[in-house]
């Protein structure tokens, strides 16, 4: 009989101390996350030194809590698995440092993970990926259509050339006098409006699959500040609307595009703003009853940052032998292709 | 009783092993290099080098601070993980205590122990050995480095500054302390890692998970909020 295969993932690339432990590659058996979101309230916006104190206090404490759930010891672990970028420097360094102290007082192998490698793989939590497969990646830092023609090697066909979809969403969201984070309150808004404003969609040049939201983000705020100067009342339901209506339009379709050209088995939708209700509902309207191609949307626990995404592409790294050593640094800045074979 | 200890507070990485009443190891760098990439490598290296396992160790001691907020941070990472995960007791240490411990043993007055905190700023604390045991009669601080000498100047006795980055403020406590002032040797300008774990030895434990470094200043943003907050209120 095959051993089990169990991977402890952590990630502090953000305002999340998280801590897993997977079996097998696909089998959550804890999933542990403390948010800071209340602390970082009050400043409208994740503040870094703070992010990282809190990793500080958090961090052997979560890593109690999902040993005690996951109910398993040390000698079990087959790897640590840490986001080693990318995200904020000091914030990564807690995770990074602890996942090599575990990995060293126990003589355990240690796994790099890119950030965005396991919002991928938060998919093969839910099902097992089928390849060659396109990934949807959108988030407060990141929108990306990310190309996976086996494990562990990813290709970025198409990215944000300024703002990512989840910076557009809190900027509208400030603008709006909405509190943070913005991006649950827009969707919620665009839900009860019409829309109704005309707002720009950056399509680039022809066959891009790269995206832009600085322009529309910037149409929205002269949207509100003309309103202003003519004396009317903008109604915040259908800017709302607008907005987010322009966002995923310019996303579906060029999603479905590449969707095409590249003949993929399956669409995944990865990222924090995978929860956006407006999004799912529109990539399931487009893809759901489609034969040829499977739709997979994490649920929302999953799309948000968290440790078992971490584990889940941790464990098909630790299977290729992609080990890291006791050197191992944050770095804020991590290309994904770095995890592409040799 | 093995005792592992670990300072990063400041550019100097030092990681020291202590078996009984033997330093049977210590690593020492003054580098402006990253410590995340250096410090377990370090611990690694030495702890090979000693014959010493980590399941072997009975106490982690660490620099807890103050220090570069960074720098302390990624040390006591590592030691209360590793505290946590081998279970075993952790102790922090005053990071300028370190410094004073490492230069002051045999001098006959206090001890100013310092680095530089920036904008004519340092933090700093003062020190004497007492019938061979290092206690600290003002607590650490941050503060201008000219503010510090004027209280210095009341002391009676001597004064011996350490740290690294004692030539940046030098000219301030030779003019307001004159013949007062001594300065310690290069040689002494590193704090040792051994001396750290010898301060931690005997020192009773802390509770692992709820420890954390003493920064000394709260963090800018919140020290804004809370600056808001009370304006607010009046
Ligand atoms: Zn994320």
């Amino acid at each position: 009989m095959m051993k089990d295969q169990w991977i402890m993932g952590i990630e502090t690339s953000c305002d999340e101390t998280a801590v897993a432990i997977i079996k097998n590659g696909r089998e959550i058996a804890a999933n542990v996350v403390a948010s800071q979101i209340e602390s970082h309230k009050r400043f409208g916006g994740v503040v870094p030194e703070i992010a990282s104190r809190h990793h500080v206090e958090q961090i052997t404490l979560v890593l109690e809590e999902a040993l005690e759930k996951a109910g398993i010891t040390y000698s079990d672990l087959s790897a640590i698995a840490v986001t080693e970028g990318p995200g904020l420097v000091g914030a990564l360094l807690i995770g990074v440092n602890a996942a090599k102290a575990v990995a060293f007082a126990h003589d355990i192998p240690l796994v790099g993970v890119h950030h965005i490698a396991g919002h991928i793989y938060a998919n093969r939590l839910v099902e097992e990926m089928e390849f060659p497969l396109l990934s949807l990646v959108v988030s407060g830092g990141h929108t990306e259509l990310v190309y996976m023609e086996e494990h562990g090697h990813f290709e970025v066909i198409g990215e944000t050339r300024d703002d990512a979809a989840g910076e557009a969403y809190d900027k509208v969201a400030r603008t709006l006098n909405l509190p943070y984070p913005g991006g649950p309150h827009i969707d919620r808004l665009a839900h009860e409006g019409n829309p109704s404003i005309q707002l720009p969609r950056a399509w680039l040049e022809e066959g891009s699959y790269d995206f832009s939201f600085s322009g529309l983000k910037s149409a929205v705020i002269n949207a509100v500040h003309n309103a202003e100067q003519r004396g009317e009342k903008i109604v915040p339901e259908d800017l709302a609307a607008s907005f987010q209506e322009s966002v995923i339009d310019v996303l579906v379709t060029k999603t479905e595009r590449a969707v095409e050209e590249y003949q993929v088995k399956q669409l995944l939708l990865a990222g924090g703003v995978a929860a956006n209700k407006g999004l799912r509902a529109a990539l399931e309207k487009k893809f759901g009853n489609k034969a040829d191609i499977e739709l997979i949307i994490p649920p929302l626990s999953l799309c948000t940052d968290n440790a078992a995404m971490i584990a889940a592409a941790g464990s098909v790294l630790f299977e290729k032998g992609q080990f890291a050593s006791l050197d191992l640094n944050a770095n804020p800045g991590l290309d994904i292709t770095i995890h592409n074979d040799k | 009783m093995k005792v592992l200890s670990i300072d990063t507070s400041n550019y100097p990485l030092g990681v020291a092993l202590l078996d009984g009443d033997q330093v049977i190891g210590e690593y020492i760098t003054n580098v402006k290099k990253n410590h995340s990439v250096r410090v377990m490598p370090a611990i690694d290296i030495l702890m090979k080098d000693c014959g010493v396992k980590p399941a072997e160790l009975d106490k982690i001691v660490v620099a807890k601070g103050p220090g570069s907020y960074t720098g302390v941070r990624i040390g006591v990472t590592i030691a209360k993980t590793l505290a946590w995960t081998l279970n075993k007791p952790l102790v922090g240490v005053s990071s300028l205590e370190v410094y004073a411990a490492s230069a002051g043993r045999y001098f006959n007055g206090v001890i100013s122990p310092l680095f530089d905190a920036r904008r004519g700023q340092i933090y700093t604390g003062l020190y004497q050995y007492k019938e061979g045991q290092l206690v600290s009669l003002i607590k650490d601080q941050l503060l201008l480095a000219k503010d510090w000498a004027a209280k210095l100047a009341e002391q009676q006795e001597k004064i011996l500054f350490i740290g690294n980055d004692l030539l940046l403020h030098k000219d301030v406590f030779a003019e307001f302390l004159k013949e007062q002032a001594v300065y310690a040797s290069a040689a002494e300008h590193n704090p040792r890692p051994a001396e750290l774990a010898l301060l931690g030895r005997q020192r009773e434990p802390e509770d692992v998970h709820s420890f954390v470094p003493n920064y000394i200043r709260i963090a800018e943003a919140e020290a804004n909020w809370i600056k808001a907050n009370q304006e607010k209120k009046l």
